[in-house]
């Protein structure tokens, strides 16, 4: 009995669904008695899957192309001209997207949301340039990307500026990381993307302040070279890492270094180590001391960090719009009146539940607590590795680029009197 | 400040096969090779989820309240996102919601009767008393004000959708960042669109 009840159930509810589906078009196309012959609407195709190929092909071609500059060639002419290619392919051409630092979001998302899937495009423009660094160097920086590319042709007078500032400038990029693989695994926000300072302009149209930033970043890259590059880029910190033990590096001297110093002045990034100081020599049984300090200092750094972006993380996560949304309807709950809020407007609308909003809002905010751990901890490991190496003492005999920080864009070379 | 001028010359304390060198050397590769573990494992996680189709963005016209917002917050100006015109689901109306505004005072292509800021919409007698609504994508600027109109008097068939030729598919989509009602997501490139008619509520995927 039970299956007839079931079944009758079954078909009054087919019956009804179809009346409502039928109902939709309040007014129903009519009959046309003239011939006329209806429009379709034009729905152009997205760009082909085989041209996002043919940029990892580029992207490969051009990688091997400046690795080879700068390891054999050695013709700054050469890099300059594969830069001016890259501006244009990667930059102007193909609007500035995909990118190999924005892929360092999408990779996260990949790991923390299964959700999402990874293209192969964009896994391979993250792995393909850290396997070369590995090898040659950071000749992705020199060559291949657009927007290394820009800054480096804008380069008209470099200043030297002070170790000690570039030293703390060099923790923002590590803090830029921190904070874009925090937002995009916890699927917030793709800030490396949204802030980026020179997509505007290989795009030709951007919001008003992303205008301001890039410009200003280009004409502050005429006397501090690189800026983005070297106090921001977040994909830099890991080309670094990868840089310091890479295989092979671009050298200064093709022989033997001669200790002309010609070359000392020629690095626009004051990527050039110096021979050793004799004073530093003699401050080294001071150093040992030190060096322990600092070491055990390390993890009480790491605790400090992971407290401080713990508790941070009730702040940060507001920049989640769906924590944000609910934050503002149990503190301001006057809010549901306002006509003009569209995202409250839009919630009261949508038929979701609070509970079913808070529910999702803890969930990421949850989510913000443990990755405001890591990120404040690895941000409490990034200031004691640096403090640490500021004491580190390492024998330089000649002039040799600092394989962590060198571009390889091949300018020094070119001072080099050695031939061969 | 490193002062270039003082520095000396200690070449020749470590020997180029030193004992120190090779344990240095020894140390690089293990390194290098542990990073490349590294790059290999992070790529491994992330191939799990790899997928060899091409995603795009796109609208649920389902979903879409409206707000106005595509037309405000794509990078490109105007918008990727324009109206499209389902003609299967239109009623060829006189009175229509998409085309007028609520107060116009005659129906008619009147520029004050327009309800589209600039007047992308055209309308074309056919036969008594049904007239053709076809939407000029040069000047459309995607704001939906027609889309509004023709979903809330009408039968819905101008809706919103990015134009794929024109969207640079950003790697994360501005619009969908802002929009309050989570009605733009990653379709595949295969089947790029999301026009109402062949993409019924009942049938959507």
């Amino acid at each position: 009995m039970d299956k007839w009840i079931k079944i009758a159930l079954i078909f009054t509810l087919l019956i009804f669904s179809l009346e409502g589906f039928a109902q939709k078009q309040r007014f129903p196309k009519p009959e046309f008695g003239t011939g006329y012959s209806q429009p379709t609407p034009v729905t152009p195709e997205p760009r082909a899957l085989a041209l996002e190929y043919t940029d990892v092909i580029v992207l490969l071609i051009v990688l091997s192309l400046s690795s080879w500059i700068a390891i054999k060639d050695r013709s700054r002419k050469k890099m300059l001209w594969l830069s001016v290619f890259t501006l244009l392919y990667f930059g102007f051409y193909r609007d500035g997207c995909i990118c190999a630092i924005g892929s360092v979001q999408n990779v996260a998302l990949t790991i923390f949301d299964p959700g999402y899937a990874i293209s192969i495009t964009t896994l391979l423009f993250f792995l393909l340039p850290l396997i070369f660094t590995l090898y040659f160097g950071r000749t992705f920086c020199a060559g291949a990307c657009p927007l290394g590319a820009i800054q480096d042709l804008l380069i008209v007078k470099p200043l030297s500026l002070p170790e000690w500032l570039r030293k703390t400038l060099g923790i923002l990029p590590y803090l830029y990381l921190a904070l874009a693989v925090l937002f995009a695994a916890t699927g917030t926000d793709f800030i490396i993307c949204r802030y980026d300072p020179f997509v505007g302009i290989f795009r030709m149209d951007a919001a008003f302040h992303m205008v301001i930033i890039g410009i200003a970043f280009l004409l502050m890259g005429m006397f501090v070279a690189r800026p983005y590059c070297r106090f921001l880029c977040p994909y830099g910190v890991l080309l670094n890492w990868m840089s310091k033990f890479s295989k092979w590096h671009l050298a200064i001297t093709p022989a033997a270094c001669i200790q002309c110093k010609l070359c000392s002045d020629s690095c626009p990034f004051d990527a050039i180590d110096y021979p050793t100081d004799e004073k530093q020599v003699k401050q080294r049984i001071w150093g040992v001391n030190r060096f322990l300090v600092y070491a055990v200092l390390i993890p009480l750094w790491i605790i400090i960090g992971g407290y401080a972006g713990s508790k941070a993380h009730v702040w940060i996560s507001k920049a989640n719009p769906k924590v944000y949304l609910a934050e503002l309807l149990i503190s301001k709950p006057e809010v549901r009146l306002d006509e003009k809020n569209l995202d409250v407007q839009a919630f009261l609308s949508s038929g979701k539940s609070m509970e079913m909003l808070v529910d999702e809002a803890s969930v990421i905010r949850r989510k913000f607590y443990f990755g405001g751990w890591i990120a404040g901890g690895f941000m409490g490991l990034v200031i004691g590795m640096t403090l640490l190496n500021q004491i580190i003492f390492r024998t330089k005999k000649d002039y040799q680029p600092n394989k962590g920080n060198c571009y390889s864009c091949v300018r020094c070379v070119t001072y080099c009197p050695v031939k061969n | 400040m490193l002062n270039v001028n003082s520095h000396k010359q200690i070449r020749g304390i470590e020997m180029e096969n030193s004992p120190k060198n090779s344990r240095r050397d020894f140390i690089k590769k293990g390194t290098r090779l542990s990073l490349l573990l590294t790059l290999g494992a992070v790529g491994g996680i992330a191939a799990k989820h790899l997928t060899g189709e091409k995603y795009v963005w796109q609208i649920d016209p389902f979903k879409c309240t409206q707000c106005g917002r595509c037309a405000t917050s794509c990078v490109m100006s105007p918008s990727a996102v324009k109206c499209i015109h389902a003609y299967d689901l239109c009623g060829y109306c006189d009175l229509c919601g998409g085309y007028l505004k609520p107060d116009a005072n005659q129906r008619s292509t009147a520029a004050e009767n327009q309800l589209c800021p600039t007047a992308a919409i055209q309308r074309k007698y056919i036969e008594e008393p049904y007239f053709e609504y076809v939407i000029d994508e040069s000047l459309c600027i995607g704001c939906a004000k027609c889309v509004k109109g023709c979903t809330s008097f009408g039968n819905g068939s101008l809706h919103l959708q990015i134009i794929q030729n024109r969207c640079l598919n950003c790697n994360e989509c501005s619009i969908a960042r802002l929009c309050p009602s989570e009605a733009i997501s990653r379709v595949k490139a295969s089947n790029p669109y999301k026009v109402k008619g062949s993409f019924t509520k009942e049938g959507k995927s």
